[in-house]
């Protein structure tokens, strides 16, 4: 059986928890959390991921700083990101999506809408 | 030869030629006699072989027949039963889509509440609401009020989306707020659209209550972007937060009080010790 590593970089510990819920449907899967785009991106550098999950509005280093330090470096520019935020506005979604984000989805979530992006970008077809 | 004679030999001739007629007469009569038989039994030969084979054509048609009856009808049980399993499978998906929001639905219920409890600390409990309030329901301006049992009078404790010190304190039975607290009533506006944002008139007010005890309230004031109407989640955590938001804050602010009072009395035991 196929093992996908998830990293979800999120600074509330209910939406952590809550996609963490979400993705728990996914078998083989390994969830690794961080609180913030630097604590993000130590964990990255720590691990091999299949997708990176993250939130847009963080202390110390927001989302779409991660997004583009990511995609800037060779070693994970072709691991699929996902912006989970509550900014709904379309410049939001169009500049992340500009900055490398390979999906934009907005808060409050259905549990089912993250499932259904995470399979899709992990390639999932059951 | 004389006329005797030659009268002789013509009645001897016309004697063979009568024999010889006669004998042909005979022949012809045979031969149609022949003929007569023949064709008797052709016509019997051609009745038979039709009568066989219009038989075996008739119970061949009947086999036929009836398979196809057969097969018309398993036919039309089958249509029936795909009909069934198209209805049954409209009916699994329809299930499904329901399963799958009740799910989702009590996820966020069930996250809620064990964050809400996850903690004893009086400003993680209101940082663990602001997060339900933005991240679960999807609001952008609101404020959690808490009643100050001295003034009787509810104060803003925290601001999202607002300056805290522009929310107006409100008294117990005074406007909509006042009111709501006074008798723990859900309030939500009736018309979203075209709403501007009035200190004394939210969109929603959801009394913070332990049993009929209201100890504070959640006003908001504006959704996100995205989030045009509340959805059943949204009532449902709206109902959870009324309930278990209240117990989370009563219980962190006794369990803060306890923890200063033996604070306090280890102070005054560790004096008198020394």
């Amino acid at each position: 059986m196929s093992t996908y590593k998830i990293l979800i970089v999120e600074d509330s510990p209910t939406m952590r928890q809550l996609i963490v819920f979400a993705l728990k449907r996914i078998r083989g899967l390994t969830i690794v959390e961080a609180n913030d785009g630097v604590d993000g991106l130590k964990k990255l550098s720590a691990d091999r991921f299949d997708l990176i999950l993250t939130d847009i509005n963080m202390p110390i280093m927001d989302g779409l700083k991660l997004v583009s330090l990511v995609r800037n470096d060779p070693n994970y520019k072709a691991v699929p990101i996902v912006i989970i935020t509550t900014e709904g506005a379309s410049e939001d979604r169009e500049r992340a999506l500009a900055l490398g984000a390979n999906d934009y989805i907005t808060k409050p979530i259905q549990t089912t809408q993250i499932l259904d992006v995470a399979k899709r970008l992990l390639n999932i077809t059951i | 030869m004389t006329e005797r004679e030659e009268d002789k030999l013509a009645g001897k001739k016309a004697e063979e030629f009568l024999q010889v007629f006669k004998k042909g007469a005979e022949f012809t009569q045979d031969l149609l006699k022949e003929n007569e038989r023949l064709r008797y039994r052709l016509l019997q030969l051609e009745e038979g072989v039709r009568g066989e084979s219009g038989g075996a054509e008739d119970s061949e048609t009947v086999r036929m027949r009836l398979r196809i009856e057969e097969l018309e009808r398993q036919k039309d049980e089958i249509l029936g039963r795909i009909k069934q399993v198209e209805a049954e499978n409209h009916d699994f998906a329809n299930r499904y889509i329901d399963i799958e929001n009740e799910n989702n639905m009590l996820a966020n219920l069930y996250i809620a509440s064990y964050q809400l409890h996850s903690t004893l600390d009086f400003r993680e409990v209101l940082q663990v609401i602001t997060e339900i309030v933005i991240n679960l329901i999807g609001a952008e301006e609101f404020a959690i009020m808490l009643l100050d049992e001295k003034t009787n009078k509810l104060q803003a404790v925290v601001a999202e989306g607002l300056d805290q010190r522009e929310i107006p304190s409100v008294g117990i039975g005074d406007g909509i707020i006042g009111q709501m607290a006074k008798t723990g009533e859900n309030y939500f506006i009736d018309d979203m659209e075209g709403y501007v944002r009035d200190f004394g008139h939210p969109l929603v007010c959801i009394p913070l209550k332990i049993k009929e005890h209201v100890i504070g309230v959640i006003v908001i004031y504006k959704l996100l972007v995205q989030k045009s109407r509340f959805a059943e989640v949204d009532f449902e955590l709206f109902t959870l937060l009324a309930g278990h938001a209240a117990t989370a804050i009563f219980s962190s602010k006794l369990y803060s009080e306890s923890e200063r009072k033996l604070s306090t009395i280890q102070g005054f035991l560790d004096l008198l010790t020394k």
